[in-house]
């Protein structure tokens, strides 16, 4: 706030207008699309200039010494002149001093404002996972893209499956990690309608720069219509369409591929009603009900070959779309229903 | 007025000197002699600079094209690994302190060997197995953690962490024993007559440098174990889904990390102040400010790693506290700038290689600097933070800081540790070619990354494409300058002119040992003085370098 107040009577653009709107990006920095991102850019453009000025000033006395005071023949010695300088030296050190209290101060300000949500926030639930943004509505409604209403304050609830994400929306100048087992928060007024790029920031492993995902920022009736058609994910789909978005949504396409080859886990092409040999001896049938532990306790058994990596989707998975992704997993399969030889073991492993 | 010295005269060929003193493995590998030790440190750490660099050439290929060039994610996740891991903990920590500085401290002190001989051997050893340690890791595999580990990504990956990271714990007690042992000379071996405040400038950074590697690294070192412990025991410390807490190794390794980026910089600025004075043939401007500050910096560096966790979710008051602490940091650094312009002015400067390097350390340094105060800023770091903004930053400070003010100490006392001098054309034009290529390299990313592109990632957005592809350009460039630099100091062994005892007119007593140095370093007692002070010394054209006036006519 008083950062933009100070810019703005520095601003050649005149009283009034703030330095830099929401807007286009510049050279430097990204599209703007909330009211803080105008902020930190004001911020960043006050650091550029004072760190131009300065280089460019110790920079040209550099050359003009170089010039000046070449020696221009062997063994020529230089005029004496004094090797220190008490209140030089004290000059020099206090305006550095002065000038990084006031960055550091303007950095601090805005940072405390970025970081006080208003109390009456649109709260949205967003969990990471290796590799893939989850974004849960306080109606339940589950997304791997997130919609958020322009002109509101909205505040992520944000936290980790497994290893340390960091949620980046550069358009937002917000970055924020999601650590395992704490929740952390971070809050915008997007102003500016449109889609944005979301990142993953905090190194995660294979996959990292592939968990990306967008922010869609609609005007606010927009939004709520858009959240009432999108509540329940299977309303309007057949059981196998819908098994197909719950595959999509709850980020189970991360590891099993649909086509044949392996990846993380195994893949569904042909998995239900083929025999899978378990780690540690024994074999099982893949039927409904293994589907269904399969997925709300996945740890209790393991396929031979794969690693016991798969979370648990227990509480984050409804009853009927279990049903649905089995229904989803039977069109994929020539095994269903019951073929009379299931196919040799290991269909989908490498 | 008599211009004759003793040690002035060029070495007769096959003059007896630590380099041909003795022969054979042997005579090398258990050899106590400091400077046989900084030659082998140096060509150890030149070795692993090669790797890291090929690696560094792998990483900026792969970005040429937005998904895959050359190699798969995972293999790339291990370049960039094994790239920041061998570059941090076998090249530039190690870099200045025990390869330049083992051959240098002695020198400067008047000294036969630094005080503790077979503890430096000891350290050297040890960085040997380290390093082995840390080979082995890629061996079995690579390591795919980054070189910062973080948990709990680094406690659950499948890949080579524990020997990798074992081998950073024994590198570290490595780093321990070279600053201790560069403590205890300091204090037991000044020669009568030299304070600390007559000591050059380049042993008040080496001490500053060593009471950071002492007090820091132990940490560094319990952390890996934690870490192993973990990874091979089960016992929760950093894995939340074993009760511990991941937010607590960050601040620990930081803890450790952030005084190490002093442990690289510290030495770095030594270099520079002996380079830019004795190239102006001008005192030092503002002695006592850069020794002072050199002590402040790293008493500072243990108050700030906070900094590197702003976007961690700690708490908003340490965010705060580690902001204002992150700026008071800058501040001594911005004054030795000062003092070097400064004692550029009014000066006679002489443009040779080490002066081309320092003058160049000037100018990217500045900028690595500067930039630091985007990220020292709270609200722009959140922006800036994990994107390819701090990698720029840190690539200016540590690559156009140390490593350029390394290049600028290698050519400086190349012909005092070979005796030899090297091709000068070549040498300045390869420390342009340097320059220019890390600028393509870097600033293009200080861009892409301000436009929100995140580091360690393999794959990326299209309209970054251009940034990377001039980036790449630029690594391409810089390598090109420094197999040049590579060829003509290596030729230089062979042909080079024989190098004079001053060739540049430094003060500072390594410069009255003969090039290449006695075993014993000195023949006759070394002059003490004022190391700043260039009255004393005539240039000899007949030698090509400098020697000292006696003021009043030898008996001789
Ligand atoms: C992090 C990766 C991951 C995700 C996400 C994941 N799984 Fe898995 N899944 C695995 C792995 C690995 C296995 C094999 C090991 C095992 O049996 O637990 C597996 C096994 C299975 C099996 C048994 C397969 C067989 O060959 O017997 C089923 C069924 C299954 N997953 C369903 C799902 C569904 C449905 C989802 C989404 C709601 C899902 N998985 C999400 C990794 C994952
Ligand atoms: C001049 C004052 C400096 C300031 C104010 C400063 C500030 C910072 C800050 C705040 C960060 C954290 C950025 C982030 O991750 O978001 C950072 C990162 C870093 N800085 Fe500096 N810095 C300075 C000088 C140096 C020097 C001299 C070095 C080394 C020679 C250095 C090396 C690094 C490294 C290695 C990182 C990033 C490490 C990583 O995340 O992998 N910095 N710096
Ligand atoms: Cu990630
Ligand atoms: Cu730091």
């Amino acid at each position: 706030m008083i950062l933009s107040g100070l810019l703005n009577t520095l601003s050649v653009r005149g009283a009034g207008v703030p330095f830099l709107a929401t807007g286009d990006g510049t050279f430097w920095l990204p599209v703007r699309a909330t009211e803080a991102a105008g902020t930190v850019d004001n911020l960043f453009y006050f650091i550029f200039w004072i760190s131009l000025f300065f280089f460019t000033l110790l920079m040209a006395l550099l050359a003009i010494f170089a010039v000046r005071y070449r020696r221009r023949r062997e063994g020529e010695e230089p005029e004496p002149s004094p090797s220190h300088n008490l209140a030089v030296e004290v000059v020099w050190t206090a305006i550095p001093v002065l000038l990084v209290a006031a960055i550091f101060w303007f950095g601090f300000q805005a940072y405390v404002d970025m970081s006080t949500p208003p109390l009456d926030s649109y709260q949205i639930q967003v969990t990471g996972q290796k590799w893939k943004w989850t974004f849960t509505y306080p109606n339940g409604y589950v997304d791997e893209l997130l919609h958020v209403p322009a002109d509101r304050p909205v505040q992520l609830v944000m936290t980790s499956q497994d290893v340390i994400h960091s949620l980046s929306i550069p358009a937002f100048r917000i970055k924020r990690d999601l650590v395992p087992g704490r929740y952390s928060k971070a809050w915008f007024t997007a102003v500016r309608p449109g889609d944005y790029d979301i990142y993953c920031a905090e190194y995660c492993g294979t996959q990292h720069s592939s968990m990306l995902s967008t922010v869609k920022v609609l005007p606010p009736e927009e939004f709520d219509a858009w959240l009432l058609a999108h509540s329940d994910i299977l309303s309007g789909l057949t059981p196998v369409e819908g098994g197909e978005r719950v595959y999509n949504v709850l980020g189970c396409k991360q590891c099993h591929s649909l086509d044949g080859a392996a990846g993380v886990g195994p893949t569904f092409r042909d998995l239900f009603g083929s025999e899978r040999p378990l780690k540690g001896g024994g074999r099982v049938l893949v039927d409904e009900n293994y589907v269904s532990s399969s997925v709300l306790d996945p740890q209790s058994q393991i396929v031979q070959g794969f690693e016991p990596v798969m979370p648990t989707f227990k509480g984050r998975i409804k009853d009927q779309e279990i049903t649905a992704l089995i229904a989803f997993l039977k069109s994929l399969s020539g095994h269903a229903p019951r073929d009379e030889a299931p196919a040799a073991a290991g269909a989908g492993t490498p | 007025m008599s211009t004759q010295d003793a040690t002035a005269a060029p070495p007769a060929a096959g003059s007896e000197n630590y380099l041909n003193c003795s022969h054979g493995f042997r005579s090398w590998f258990f050899t106590l002699d400091h400077k046989r030790i900084g030659v082998m440190y140096l060509a150890s750490i030149l070795s692993f600079f090669l790797l890291g660099g090929i690696l560094a050439l792998l990483i900026r290929t792969e970005l040429l094209t937005p998904t895959r060039t050359l190699m798969s994610a995972d293999d790339y996740n291990k370049v960039f690994t094994l790239h920041g891991a061998i570059m941090i903990f076998l090249f530039i920590i190690p870099g200045i302190p025990a390869a330049l500085g083992n051959f240098v401290l002695p020198l400067m002190l008047g000294a036969k060997d630094v005080a503790l001989p077979r503890l430096n051997l000891a350290s050297y050893h040890l960085y040997l197995v380290g390093a082995l340690i840390a080979v082995l890791s890629i061996v079995q595999g690579g390591v795919d953690a980054g070189w910062t580990f973080y948990a709990p990504y680094s406690t659950t990956t499948n890949t080579a962490v524990v020997t990798l990271t074992f081998g950073v714990f024994v590198l570290g007690f490595s780093s321990v024993f070279t600053g201790l042992n560069f403590i205890v000379t300091m204090h037991k071996m000044r020669p009568a007559g030299m304070g600390w405040f007559d000591m050059p400038l380049m042993l008040w950074a080496l001490y500053a440098t060593s009471i950071i590697q002492v007090l820091a690294t132990p940490i560094l070192g319990i952390t890996m174990v934690l870490l192993i412990v973990e990874r091979v025991m089960g016992i929760g410390i950093f894995d939340p889904a074993l009760g511990g807490d991941p937010v607590l190794y960050q601040h620990f390794f930081w803890f450790y990390s952030h005084p190490a980026v002093y442990i690289m910089i510290l030495p770095a600025m030594g270099i520079i102040s002996e380079v830019v004075s004795v190239f102006s043939r001008k005192h030092i401007f503002g002695y006592r400010a850069i020794a002072y500050s050199s002590i402040a910096i790293a008493a500072f560096s243990f108050l700030v790693w906070g900094h590197h966790m702003f976007t961690s979710g700690q708490s908003e008051l340490m965010n705060m506290i580690f902001s204002a602490l992150t700026f008071s940091v800058s501040i001594p650094s911005a004054v030795k700038m000062f003092n070097w312009l400064s004692t550029m002015y009014k000066g006679s400067i002489r443009f040779d290689t080490p002066m081309i390097y320092a003058l160049s350390f000037m100018f990217l340094f500045g900028i690595g600097g500067l930039t630091g105060l985007f990220l020292g800023s709270l609200a722009t770091d959140v922006h800036l933070h994990d994107t390819y903004f701090v990698v720029a930053h840190f690539h200016y400070v540590m690559f156009g800081g140390t490593v350029i003010a390394f290049l600028a100490g290698l050519h400086y006392w190349w012909p005092k540790m070979f005796g030899r001098m090297y091709d000068e054309k070549w040498g300045r034009i390869s420390a342009i070619v340097i320059s220019v290529g890390f600028n393509i390299t870097f600033f293009t990313q200080f861009v892409m990354g301000s436009q929100g592109m995140p580091r360690r990632y393999y794959a990326y957005v299209d309209k970054f494409e251009p940034y990377h592809v001039i980036s790449s350009f630029g690594s391409y460039l810089m390598a090109a300058g420094f197999f040049m630099t590579a060829w003509y100091l290596v030729k230089s062994l062979y042909r080079g002119r024989p190098a004079p005892v001053n060739p540049w007119g430094g003060g500072s007593m390594e410069w009255q040992a003969a090039s290449p140095p006695v075993v014993h370093n000195f023949t006759d007692e070394p002059v003490g003085g004022d190391p700043y002070d260039y009255a004393n010394q005539a240039y000899d054209p007949a030698l090509g370098g400098y020697v000292l006036r006696k003021t009043e006519v030898s008996d001789r």
